[in-house]
């Protein structure tokens, strides 16, 4: 089985789940006999093992590509600001669509399988000239990308397109998978939720961080994502302010980067909370799992969280973790405290059972671990293959 | 042969509310959640009322005064008993109508449906005690056999039993206690010999095959032996005859209405069970102490570890396998002593609340985890939440025991300063 897979960024050079997302999939499916085509926009020098890596443009500076997590909200601040070109919000995607099309003529496929809107015009196009079945992934839609709020028509009508043009949709959760129905319009019959898995359930082997801090008796509560609206780091720091009357000794670590640290730190300070925050900025690889480790609690409460894979890296790392009810997680992970995103006093409710009733964690620990050895990417890769095998034969 | 015994377990918890940790130290009533969920006591207990208790009372009525032969018995927990009284009048007095036909026992147990003989004999003896004052109240009897929570049942607890002066105890017919024999005859527990010419406590095991046909399969469309008919059922009894002496069929009472529903045809099938049990002479009913009288024991069952009549492992694993449900256990036994030291009848009854053994099962994760969650009923939303709560209510009530036995230690201190004074000021003002 040979698929033409058009993506928009693989790691190392990724900024965020998209890419890990694409790599841990392709993988899987690779390992499982299904030979790829994985297709980049543009030359980034990327060495793979085991998928063929094509890349549609030529060399770029990586820091001028659209970062696929951007709102066109977030684009027009940056551009103002001059950390990104003024160029044209859509012409990257429409490059794309454009440069691909040789590939499409070089190569056959039995599938093609895009991931995000940023690659559907690309696929359709690719599509036009394969003729074969087209599997659209959805690992955000435009709606959570921005809460809603200031939508962009451009990226919603290609999005619509793409949903309307595949024969398949694998969204990673029953939360987009609602959102493609209901403000798509798009029949549930060929939408198929794929959820996400970790590649390895084992817990990495490095010495946890702030060990200093744990020593001293003070408990960490973790937040780790993009500080974006969408991730609810506001919702963090108000059932932080309750743990901190509750728990003296609680410390609230956040890690990760994005356009709401600065309101994020000003709302702890006017708490008078501030003191008790650590900010360690974007960390990846060994750092990030060893931040995991130092955790008593990951707290993940966001507002839409297509799937959320960080929750399932915190337990893979030993953490308990409280994840927000409108989280695509949520709905495969069973040992996890669950809260609506909104709900704040039940959210440090929970932080502080977790901190005050020692069994607790220890048994969410437990029964989380025994569950992700079996929520891998082997799994998704399983599903995958029966919705391609569907298609094809 | 052979006699049908048939039992019946009624129980309904207090069940704890949603209870956060804002509410320690303010909020003291731990059971009054008045929401639509199934957190909602009396909502709850009217909700099984109305499908299973009140059909099922009616209808057992009518079987009792159509068929004189026939024979049933009950256990009630005391807290189900108390909710009764409290909110259901009506159904408190349509059990006691039923055992006024003098042809239904009730069973002894612990007032609380707690698992407190593994943890304190003395707190145990205490429940069982309230129970039988209970039952003495209400119904006017004085129960001669024994059953334990969960029918959770070992060696320790027969010779307790025994010792109390109980005639007979009941037990789940498991196969590793069991081995060959057969659960239709009366046994005796491996206690040691009796004393010269005492006679030994027996016991009844329960048929956990024809019992769960019953209360598990009953509307199980997959089951082969599905649909479940009256005929059916009575020609696998009339083929134990000559085999076997008594068939203890043991099951909760929400079997009929609740767990299997009327639609499904379960009042059906009860309606004419013991007209067609009754058909071949060879069969009667008898109850738990009549069983008893009649069948000499035929041998020693020895059961030196517990055995439950819940889930395939038969054990405690559901109230007490997982780090949290040790943990809550422990804390609420741990306060035994300063409890009873602080001399308040109502955190004496809180106490006591809390260790209904419901709470500590609804904290099981052993099914959870594998997505299991049909396998029982929760009315938490995991069981972590029911853990919080359970914790957080804990620290609650520990809150108002410190207070309380503070201000008693206050006291005693201003007691003895007093008399004290008094004594001098006697001693003084008296001199001879």
């Amino acid at each position: 089985m040979k698929v033409f897979m058009v993506g928009w960024e693989l790691p190392p050079l990724n900024s965020g789940g998209l890419g890990e997302a694409c790599y841990g999939l392709a993988k899987a499916l690779s390992k499982k006999g299904v030979m790829i085509n994985f297709i980049l926009p543009y030359d980034f020098n990327i060495k793979s093992d085991f998928m063929n890596i094509l890349y549609a443009g030529g060399k770029v500076n990586s820091k001028k590509i659209l970062g696929p997590y951007l709102s066109y909200s977030q684009w027009l601040k940056a551009a103002k600001l001059g950390s990104v070109n003024f160029v044209d919000y859509l012409s990257q995607v429409l490059d794309y669509a454009e440069n691909i099309k040789e590939l499409a003529r070089r190569e056959n496929a039995d599938i093609i399988h895009m991931h995000d809107w940023l690659t559907y015009p690309a696929g359709i196009s690719a599509q036009e000239i394969l003729k074969c079945p087209l599997v659209a992934h959805v690992h955000a839609t435009e709606f959570d990308r921005t809460g809603g709020r200031f939508l962009n028509e451009g990226v919603y009508d290609i999005e619509k397109t793409g949903f309307e043009k595949s024969d398949r949709i694998l969204p990673v959760g029953g939360i987009v998978k609602r959102t493609i129905t209901e403000r798509y319009g798009i029949d549930q019959s060929k939408i198929k939720v794929i959820y996400n898995g970790v590649e390895d359930s084992s817990k990495p082997r490095i010495d946890p961080a702030l060990l200093n801090f744990k020593k001293l008796g003070y408990k960490l509560v973790l937040f780790l994502g993009r500080i974006t609206m969408q991730k609810g780091p506001d919702y963090f720091v108000k059932a932080a302010a309750i743990v901190a009357r509750y728990y003296p000794k609680a410390v609230f670590v956040v890690t990760g980067s994005g356009d709401m640290l600065v309101q994020m730190i000003r709302e702890a300070t006017d708490l008078g909370i501030i003191d008790k925050f650590i900010f360690t900025g974007f960390l990846r690889g060994n750092e990030k799992d060893s931040i995991y480790q130092a955790a008593d609690v990951y707290v993940m409460p966001s507002i839409s969280e297509p799937f959320g894979i960080t929750a399932l890296e915190a337990v893979k790392n030993r953490t308990p973790v409280i994840v927000s009810k409108q989280s695509g997680v949520s709905e495969v992970l069973r040992s996890a405290l669950k809260v609506d995103f909104w709900d704040t006093e039940e959210l440090a409710n929970k932080i502080l059972g977790i901190l005050k009733y020692k069994s607790l964690p220890k048994d969410l620990k437990r029964e989380s671990v025994r569950e992700i050895v079996n929520l891998t990417w082997d799994r998704s890769a399983d599903e995958v293959i029966k919705v391609y095998q569907q298609l094809i034969y | 042969m052979p006699s049908i015994c048939l039992y019946f377990q009624v129980h309904q918890p207090m069940r704890i509310k949603k209870y956060r940790v804002f509410d320690i130290g303010y909020d003291h009533d731990y059971f009054n959640d008045q929401g639509s969920t199934n957190l909602n006591n009396r909502n709850v207990l009217d909700k099984v009322a109305n499908k299973a208790y009140i059909p099922a009372n009616d209808l057992l009525l009518s079987l009792l005064k159509k068929h004189k032969d026939f024979k049933i018995s009950f256990s009630f927990s005391g807290i189900f008993l108390e909710q009764l009284k409290k909110y259901k009048p009506a159904l408190l007095k349509s059990f006691k109508d039923l055992v006024k036909t003098g042809r239904v026992e009730i069973l002894s147990e612990t007032y609380y449906h707690s698992l407190s003989f593994f943890y304190s004999r003395s707190e145990f003896e205490s429940q069982v005690e309230l129970h039988k004052k209970m039952i003495l109240d209400l119904f006017g009897k004085k129960p001669v056999v024994f059953r334990n929570t969960e029918l959770a049942y070992n060696n320790d607890l027969a010779y307790w039993a025994d010792q109390k002066g109980y005639k007979a105890i009941l037990a789940e017919g498991w196969d590793t206690i069991l081995g060959w024999r057969s659960p239709n005859f009366v046994y005796e527990p491996n206690i040691g010999k009796s004393k010269r010419g005492k006679k030994r406590i027996k016991l009844l095991m329960k048929n956990y095959k024809m019992s769960d046909d019953i209360a598990f399969r009953f509307s199980e469309k997959r089951w082969k032996e599905w649909p479940l008919t009256a005929d059916k059922f009575t020609s696998w009894i009339n083929q134990i005859n000559g085999n076997g002496e008594v068939v203890n069929l043991f099951m909760d009472y929400e079997t009929f209405g609740e767990h299997q529903w009327k639609e499904h045809g379960i009042f059906d099938f009860l309606e004419v069970l013991p007209g067609k049990i009754l058909e071949n002479k060879d069969n009667n009913f008898v109850t738990p102490s009549e069983a008893v009288d009649k069948y000499e024991s035929r041998d020693t069952i020895d059961a030196p570890y517990i055995v439950t009549w819940a889930d395939s492992e038969r054990d405690l694993s559901a109230w007490m396998g997982n780090n949290i449900q040790k943990s809550a256990l422990k804390n609420i036994y741990l306060l035994e002593k300063r409890v009873k030291e602080a001399g308040s009848k109502k955190l004496l009854e809180d106490w006591r609340r809390l260790q209904i053994s419901d709470h500590f099962y609804y904290m099981c994760t052993k099914w959870f985890s594998d997505g299991d969650v049909h396998k029982y009923f929760n009315p938490y939303e995991s069981p972590y939440d029911a853990f919080i709560s359970y914790m957080n209510v804990l620290n609650d009530f520990k809150i108002r025991l410190s207070a309380k036995s503070g201000m008693r230690v206050q006291n005693k201190l201003e007691f003895k300063a007093k008399n004290q004074i008094n004594g001098d000021h006697g001693f003084s003002a008296s001199p001879r």
